[in-house]
């Protein structure tokens, strides 16, 4: 197996009311190309700075230390990813866009870049974070009013990222067609009318009822579950290797819920990519992942093959995460506590 | 048998959208005994949280009666009905966009014991201490703005809201759904606690059965605002008969703790 | 970072600040400086300024001290000013409020009124009040807020439409608190930041309109007023354009150092919002 990226000693603190804060505490793991990776833990665990670490998304006003080094083995053909077209729609990005204030402290970048030489270049030289997704990283935007970082070491177009409040992550006043198109558009090369089709074509996949209909209706006319179908497209719309579902499901009803889960886990075995689940729900995980990492307050506590983690936890909080799930078959608290009748 | 302590029949609410008319809740009925959880199921849009509005006359249902503690609650004056308030609350989903952002913890449990004259100025900060201490939380608690405390705290504050004025009922609409798993089993632990010494009962409402099979007794599960079915709570779950209680079943995520699943499809 | 702190980074905002310091000193010292009646002769007519350093900035045409007048002139402009603003901003806001949260015919009433008064402009409006009921302090602070309290009521309306509708108005009516407690408990104070938004440009038209009424002779007549200076200077222009000058510069740096003021405040609320 090929790690698609390793993560040493990755240290992320935010200032939070003139305090700094740490999300994230020397953090090191590796993931596999083509993987299914979850990422587990409650509220404050750090479990989102990490996906937003590895996007290369978080706000500017975090400090990061330790690296995130990407492994590309087999990066895709140049011809199809790397369109002489894409070149001109580059606004301003430097060749060396690590130089920001993490330049140095994201230590894995310079060399990867040289490494693989023109198809690492290629990375480097590609669009910034801020179209990674098109018009779906508007979630991004809102979540980060301060400035992206815009110098994650591999090329936006190479990670889809699918945020949990789709009403946040689509633009309101753009039919949702035109903004799968975007992506297809700017990340691919293809000229607007086979980025329509594209799009089209994507809308299929996801399972929207009527695509026709679909590439010309707004978010807002929209159900939350397709909303959803609609931000996993524009996500995957240019091919990317690593697809990250940041709580993708835990706004929609356990009906929904479901039928996404079975989507992104049919997408992500059609295309090969490699998903990372960011949930705080073990159970849907273990349903999902191969392997899971569960954080508590930024530490990583336990790492393994889902198997092992659901059936012999060795850390006390995973064991206490499931023992608190509360599934169909688990004993009714309502006999435990011995209530009437 | 006495009569249960809240009967709903027919109760019906209707909107109009681009000039169709669509029945978010259509000639629903149940009722609820003193000191039982009923919970209400369905999937999203299935009209479960415009029951709760209905019960709670935050909005006026189109048809039906609903009766509680005896009365008919629909038939309540402005006046009458603050004051019968006390007997049946509710907890919302979001304890952060349940209270006025701008108030402290004190404040908010002050405000029920104030209008309902509970208590007199003088013993309210006794009483809200107590409060707090009855759900778990400290009484130093008191001075902290809503906005300070921890999500959890929040729930437990709404709840101490609630039982501030001695209901009879608590419509705990998705009231755990948006908590962390770990603090969620602690807070369905209390109200659990609650209902065995205070005799409350409560109508819980939530898309996932498997929170609903851990404390309900029975269950009325809605589908596009109309029943689909009901019964025993663990009895529905474990052998759902209509279509959307499958569905339901099906989607619940199960954690099998003994077999090497995942490890299945890994190849 | 502290919103002080914010506020004071902000370079406008500090020259607004100065300016308004300066101008409150000038009000409150005033009767200090200049016991006696700023209206009584201290000196010879239309002695320029910069001539004789009891009186530094010259007198008018009837010898009296223009540096007292100015310092008195500022406690009128102020007090109008911002007495006819809290009272337009009070009687928006719960009109606003009212409307917004009662809803259907209450706020068709009171829209239909907000309506009428935004329809006449509020000078017109203020002219005709106290031509009517006659010149007086208060009369001057009910006219000038008769036509400024449009503004904010269909802002405060606005923000309650949008906050009734949060769970925790829900919440205050499950736990059976009276409608009016939670309009004005409950909803207004969270309707009034963009209300008090609009305070500076109030204030600052507040005394614009002031120093118009008393151009025209409308002002209180017992109070010595930088409209009713410029009003004195104009017959003569010519000879003594200081007589003009100085009121009108007065004005225009007082207006100026409200709104400046103003925007900061808003500025820096608005960045402390989008932080947390």
């Amino acid at each position: 197996m090929t790690a698609l990226l390793s993560i040493r000693d990755l240290t992320v603190t935010y200032r939070h009311d003139g305090r700094e804060v740490a999300a994230l505490n020397h953090v090191s793991l590796d993931v596999t190309a083509g993987e299914r990776f979850a990422i587990i833990g409650e509220s404050g665990s750090g479990k989102s700075t990490l996906a937003l670490a590895i996007a290369g998304l978080l706000p500017g006003s975090s400090k990061v230390g330790g690296s995130i080094e990407w492994k590309l083995p087999n990066l895709r053909s140049p011809h199809a990813f790397a369109p002489p077209s894409v070149l001109p729609s580059l606004p301003k990005l430097g060749i060396s866009p690590t130089r920001g204030e993490i330049g140095s402290s994201v230590a894995g970048t310079p060399p990867a870049a040289l490494e693989f030489g023109e198809s690492g270049n290629d990375s480097a030289i590609s669009p910034q974070v801020g179209e990674m997704s098109g018009r779906t990283e508007g979630g991004a935007t809102d979540r980060q009013p301060a400035s992206l970082r815009d110098h994650t070491p591999l090329g936006g177009r190479d990670i889809g990222f699918v945020f949990q409040d789709p009403s946040a992550s689509l633009d309101p006043v753009m039919a949702v067609g035109e903004q799968i198109a975007e992506v297809a558009h700017t990340h691919l090369g293809l000229t607007w009318s086979q980025s329509y089709a594209k799009a089209k074509a994507l809308l299929e996949r996801v399972r929207l009822p009527d695509p026709d209909a679909a590439l010309r209706a707004y978010p807002h006319q929209l159900s939350g579950g397709q909303k959803q179908r609609v931000a996993i497209a524009a996500a995957i719309a240019a091919g990317p290797k690593l697809l990250i579902a940041d709580e993708a499901t835990s706004a929609l009803d356990t009906i929904v819920q479901a039928e996404i889960v079975a989507l992104i886990r049919q997408l992500v075995a059609e295309d090969g990519m490699t998903l990372l689940f960011v949930s705080h729900d073990i159970a849907l995980a273990a349903d999902l992942a191969e392997r899971i990492a569960v954080f508590q307050h930024g530490e990583l506590v336990e790492f393994g093959a889902t198997a092992q983690i659901v059936a012999s936890p060795r850390h006390a909080y995973t064991r206490a995460l499931l023992d608190a799930h509360l599934g169909l078959d688990a004993e009714p608290l309502l006999r435990q506590a011995g209530a009437l009748r | 048998m006495s009569s249960p302590l809240l009967a709903v029949s027919g109760l019906t609410k209707r909107y109009r959208r681009g000039g169709k008319t669509i029945a978010a809740v259509d000639d629903v009925s149940f009722h609820i005994e003193a000191g039982e959880t009923l919970a209400l199921a369905g999937p999203s849009g299935s009209g479960k949280s415009t029951v709760a509005r209905l019960l709670l006359r935050l909005i006026e249902p189109d048809a039906g009666r609903i009766e509680f503690e005896g009365g008919d609650f629909l038939s309540l004056n402005d006046t009458a009905l603050r004051a019968r308030r006390a007997r049946l609350q509710m907890v919302f989903q979001d304890p952060l966009a349940a209270f006025n952002p701008r108030a402290s913890v004190a404040r908010v449990l002050d405000d029920p014991l104030r209008i309902h004259s509970i208590a007199a100025r003088s013993e309210r900060p006794h009483r809200i201490a107590a409060l707090l201490e009855r759900v778990g939380l400290s009484a130093d608690l008191a001075g902290r703005a809503i906005h300070e405390i921890s999500g959890g705290q929040r729930q437990r504050i709404a709840i101490a809201r609630a039982i501030a004025t001695n209901p009879s009922l608590i419509v705990l609409d998705e009231a755990v759904s948006a908590l962390d798993v770990s603090v969620r089993r602690q807070i369905l632990q209390l109200l659990l606690d609650l209902q065995r010494e205070e005799r409350i009962a409560y109508l819980f409402i939530s898309h996932d059965l498997g929170v609903i099979s851990a404390i309900a007794h029975r269950v009325v599960i809605l589908d596009a605002g109309r029943v689909a079915e009901s019964g025993n709570a663990r009895a529905v779950i474990g052998a759902p008969q209509s279509a959307i209680g499958k569905a339901l079943v099906a989607a619940a995520p199960k954690l099998n703790r003994t077999s090497t699943q995942g490890a299945a499809d890994r190849q | 970072m502290s919103p002080l702190r914010r506020f004071l980074r902000t370079p406008e905002a500090v020259a607004g600040a100065i300016i308004l310091v300066a101008l409150f000193a000038m009000a409150l010292t005033a009767p200090l400086f200049f016991p006696g009646d700023p209206q009584a002769i201290a000196g010879p007519a239309l002695l320029p300024p910069f001539q004789d350093w009891s009186l530094p900035l010259g007198t008018d045409r009837l010898g009296r001290d223009v540096l007292a007048a100015l310092l008195h002139g500022a406690r009128t402009s102020l007090a109008v000013g911002l007495a006819a603003a809290a009272a337009a901003l009070a009687f928006g806001a719960v009109v606003g409020t009212l409307a917004g949260f009662a809803g259907s015919l209450v706020d068709e009433v009171l829209m239909r009124i907000t309506d009428a008064f935004q329809t006449v402009p509020s000078f017109l409006l203020a002219l005709a009040f106290v031509s009517v009921v006659g010149p007086s302090l208060g009369v001057v602070v009910a006219a000038i807020a008769l036509g400024a309290w449009t503004a904010p009521a269909r802002v405060a309306r606005a923000e309650v439409l949008s906050i009734r509708e949060r769970d925790f108005v829900a919440g205050a009516r499950v736990i059976g608190m009276h409608p009016l407690e939670i309009a004005f408990r409950e909803v207004l104070p969270n309707a009034l930041p963009p209300v008090l938004a609009l305070s500076s440009v109030i204030v600052a038209a507040a005394i614009l309109t002031e120093a118009a009424l008393s151009f025209l002779g409308l002002g209180d007549p017992n109070r010595v007023t930088w409209g009713g200076m410029i009003a004195e200077g104009r017959a003569v222009l010519r000879t003594a354009p200081s007589l003009s000058i100085i009121p009108g510069v007065a004005l225009v740096l007082t207006v100026l150092g409200v709104y400046l003021t103003g925007e900061g405040v808003v500025e820096t609320a608005a960045v402390r919002r989008s932080l947390s």
